[in-house]
């Protein structure tokens, strides 16, 4: 019904009604309160005007009638606050068979790489009715990755990753932008976020596509020798890393964190940060040595060999990217179906 | 109010007062009396406020079509930029305090003048250094951060000069400081004999919440401003993650103190509203401890709520809701003013004078920027909104409906005391409502265009020209609004020349400024006062047969 009414945004994932439908709870609990005091005042100013001859009514206050309109407010506000807080808590918790979408933001561009090797810019497609998960980082400032239609909204920053996710409800092309002030093409930094029907968005990603980010991944792995210390076979110099992702680790300073996109991206750019208990620190940086694309790719790689989590969105489109690297198969096997580099910028 | 309801001789104006006291420029300059130093505060502050509508009018020229036809894009970011910093830090922070404030903070409470007099020019110096650097910078290619400065785009992208925007502000911010330094010291010390905190005007209890804030919150600006400057300088690495910093740290910073700094711009304007609506009610206020304490409420609240401008930045969820949680209890302290004032209009005797408009304005636009904040501050909600045209709405409805119409109602409800002469009452209450008018029609379409999604700060919308009608009205609205603030500007220096001269008390208030002269003598009392009564004795003012209470002078 509101996808009709000229102002109002289209309602377009599965959150949008969520959102709206507190959304409009306080326009109404707000509408309400606001019309007690107004009509109040209008009644009250028309009502004790002044007349000649009649004087003002002093009163002291009342205490029971601060505490009543202290505590009622206050519980419509916890109503409020609790409400706002659960729709909050299923923006910020991505599905965890979410298909994964690597996102670069760069003065003023959008980067979008595809669990399956798909790139794009400026825009995004995605199918109607799977849950995906956005994976972003910034090349330079902060920027703020914002689809209307879907409700959702965060900020992109420079040197680590956020994520938000959606599933979109309905086929159609809507707008990108880019919420967070970033210099002189800040409202050039627009897109479209185009949602297809399965059929169609499974053409769509059959064209083109250069292999899936993992085997992107895995190249680069094996290109800066990353093999070498981070072996499977026998302990190195490095961690194993085969079904590292998702789990705890133990860290030399006796923390414990859990093995995250962003703690992957840390290693990989500053290794000394969070050192793995037990180990030297000899890993060198790859701070400049590698794009934001690159590490990217990396962190899909040392997610897909991941024993307990098979690659971003793999299970979805297994049947649509044909070659695809299975967790089965060995590395040397996928490797040999690498067609294409990765061709991100460098690094600043 | 008919001005016969007290029938005090019009005294001829050339008896001898703090305005014709001394002439030439330098008992200006080196004046440390606190009502001339209010009114070179005025005269500032008016002259920034003109600067920042003129770079407000040109953003609305823009938005009038969707494609960048008027301005570059580089200069629209840096008109939206000196808009916002000269409108907080040089026209909203001092308006009320530095210039009402000034002039009547100690009128009320009996004194001859602030503790620090010469502190109190001083602060006026600093902030005349602070408005001339950011003129100086904005004449030599300005600014295009933003006024929220986020680094790293401060701190590493941008070449503008924002080193030195940043040095006018930290110049500025202790002109505030030594401003709130003066008034808690002389809140606390000069106090008449009888004046006990209990009879204090609420007026009083708003200023000295508002000066807690820029004591404690205005030093933090400052570090970070400096930090800002280092890592521009030096490479120093504090934010920019390239460097080793962190980007949240900096909008931490900026925030702790950018929000209480909203409190200092609407505290003051809450104060003011509060006496013109007890005098023109003829009452007492309503809940006189509630209102009080709830200006202290807000001023320890509002330090603890400045996460609410971070929820899609990237900090936790479980930090989200804390902030969240609070800034529900920092709303609540608004609330029950906005209720008190209510109540007190209940069985009053309403006059509608030109400063009761303004305040029927503030009540009006204050209770729609308050409930809006109630949808930024819902989590689910703030992440479809948050830089979205809704939240300029939210804050220009708080800090242009509520704080520049306390700011105009206070300047009409107390300008016969200041400049000893009547304004006229037709164009007054005109003005009022083509501001309020104005005002609507400008920002209330912003609510809508915000939630239909139209991201701030952007210059060239014409991939989605469904945001068009919105604009054009929004921008139809600023120039009504711009009419309505150019008004009182007019009239204002009309009737010093031209105005009715006006009696000691033209408005029968309580209030101890009002038992001065018009305009009032250097040291304010000829002698000094003593309280017997409580604040808004309006009871006893009105009482037939009854000089009022005894006048001090």
């Amino acid at each position: 019904m509101l996808n009709n009414f000229p102002l109002w945004p289209q309602q377009a994932s599965t959150l949008a009604g969520h959102v709206d439908a507190l959304y409009i709870f306080l326009l109404i609990v707000t509408g309400m309160m606001a019309l007690l005091v107004f009509v109040c005042i209008i009644f009250f100013a028309a009502r004790y005007r002044h007349r000649p001859g009649v004087r003002a009514e002093q009163i002291e206050g009342s205490n029971a009638l601060e505490i009543t309109w202290s505590a009622i407010p206050f519980l419509i506000f916890m109503v409020i606050f609790v409400w706002g807080a659960l729709v909050y808590f299923k923006e910020r918790t991505p599905p965890t068979d979410a298909s994964e979408v690597y996102v670069v933001a760069k003065q003023w561009m959008w980067k979008v790489e595809h669990a399956e090797g798909q790139r794009e810019i400026n825009e995004l497609h995605v199918p109607v009715g799977r849950d995906v998960k956005l994976i972003m980082t910034s090349q330079d400032v902060i920027h703020s990755f914002y689809i209307p239609a879907f409700r959702i909204k965060q900020d992109v920053l420079p040197g680590r990753y956020t994520v938000e996710w959606f599933r979109a409800t309905k086929p159609g092309v809507y707008h990108l932008f880019c919420a967070e002030y970033c210099g002189t093409q800040h409202s050039g930094m627009v897109g479209s976020i185009v949602v297809q029907e399965q059929a169609q968005y499974e053409a769509w990603m059959n064209g083109g596509s250069t292999g899936p980010l993992s085997a992107s991944g895995e190249k680069i792995f094996a290109e800066l020798g990353c093999a070498t210390c981070h072996r499977t076979d026998t302990p190195g110099r490095g961690p194993n890393l085969q079904g590292v992702f998702g789990q705890p680790v133990q860290l030399e300073d006796g923390r414990t964190v859990t093995a995250d996109e962003n703690y992957l991206r840390e290693c990989i750019l500053d290794p000394g940060a969070k050192r793995v208990k037990g180990f030297q620190p000899i890993m060198p940086t790859f701070q400049g040595l590698v794009s934001e694309e690159q590490v990217n790719a990396l962190v899909a790689y040392i997610k897909s060999i991941s024993a307990n989590k098979p690659p971003g969105g793999a299970k979805a489109t297994a049947s649509v990217v044909a070659p695809r690297h299975e967790p089965g198969e060995t590395r040397a096997q996928a490797g040999e179906r690498v067609h294409a580099q990765p061709n991100g910028s460098q690094v600043q | 109010m008919s001005m016969s309801m007290t029938t005090p001789i019009l005294q001829p104006v050339e008896r001898e007062n703090y305005l014709n006291k001394e002439y030439g420029v330098w008992s200006w300059l080196l004046t440390t009396d606190h009502k001339r130093i209010a009114l070179l505060y005025l005269i500032s502050i008016t002259f920034f406020f003109f600067i920042g509508g003129f770079f407000a009018l040109l953003i609305r020229l823009e938005l009038l079509t969707p494609v960048g036809d008027l301005v570059q894009a580089d200069t629209y970011n840096k008109l939206f930029t000196m808009h916002g910093m000269v409108m907080v830090f040089f026209f909203l922070i001092p308006s009320i305090p530095a210039v009402l404030g000034n002039f009547l903070v100690p009128m009320m409470i009996g004194a001859k003048d602030l503790a620090f007099p010469r502190i109190n020019l001083l602060s006026w110096y600093l902030y005349i250094i602070g408005g001339v650097m950011m003129l100086h910078c904005m004449l030599t290619g300005g600014v295009d951060t933003g006024w929220t400065f986020y680094a790293p785009f401060s701190t590493s992208f941008t070449n503008t000069n924002i080193i030195e925007a940043g040095l006018a502000i930290f110049v500025a911010g202790f002109s505030s400081i030594l401003t709130g330094l003066n008034f808690v010291v002389t809140i606390h010390r000069m106090r008449a004999p009888g004046m006990t905190w209990s009879r204090l005007p609420l007026f009083i209890w708003a200023h000295y919440a508002t000066s807690i804030i820029q004591l404690l919150g205005t030093p933090v600006i400052a570090v970070t401003i400096v930090l800002v400057a280092a890592e521009r300088a030096l490479h120093l690495g504090i934010f920019d993650p390239k460097l080793g910093g962190d980007p949240l740290l900096f909008q931490h910073l900026f925030w702790f103190y950018s929000h209480p700094a909203v409190y200092i711009m609407i505290l003051p304007s809450m104060g003011v509203i509060t006496e013109i609506i007890a005098c023109f009610s003829r009452k007492r206020i309503f809940g006189y401890h509630f209102v009080a304490f709830s200006s202290i409420a807000i001023a320890v609240f509002g330090f603890l709520v400045w996460a609410h401008h971070m929820f899609v930045a990237g900090i936790s969820v479980y930090s989200a809701l804390v902030f969240s949680f609070l800034s529900y209890a920092v709303a609540l302290p608004s609330a029950i003013k906005v209720f008190n004032w209510t109540a007190t209009l209940y069985k009053g005797s309403i006059h509608y004078d030109a400063p009761m408009l303004y305040a029927f304005g503030f009540l009006g636009l204050f209770t729609i920027g308050g409930l809006t904040g109630l949808f930024l501050a819902a989590l689910g909600i703030d992440v479809h909104v948050t830089d979205t045209y809704f939240v300029v709405a939210h804050f220009h409805y708080i800090m242009v409906g509520g704080a520049v119409m306390g700011y105009l109602g206070g300047m009409h409800f107390w300008w016969p005391k200041i400049s000893g002469r009547l304004y006229p009452e037709g164009w007054a209450r005109l003005a009022a409502l083509i501001v309020f008018i104005g005002f609507n029609l400008t920002f209330f379409p912003q609510f809508v265009l915000g939630y239909m999604g139209m991201p701030r700060r952007y210059y060239d919308y014409s991939h989605m020209p469904e945001f068009q009608v919105l604009n054009v009205l929004s921008t139809a609205g600023a120039t009504v609004l711009g009419v309505g603030y150019l008004l009182p500007m007019v009239y204002f220096l009309w009737s010093m020349r031209y105005g009715k001269p006006a009696s000691d008390n033209p408005w029968n208030a309580a209030g101890l400024e009002w038992k001065t002269a018009s305009p009032p003598t250097t040291f304010n009392f000829d002698a000094e006062p003593v309280v017997t009564w409580e604040a808004y004795n309006y009871e006893e003012l009105d009482a037939p047969h009854k000089e009022g209470v005894p006048v001090a002078r």
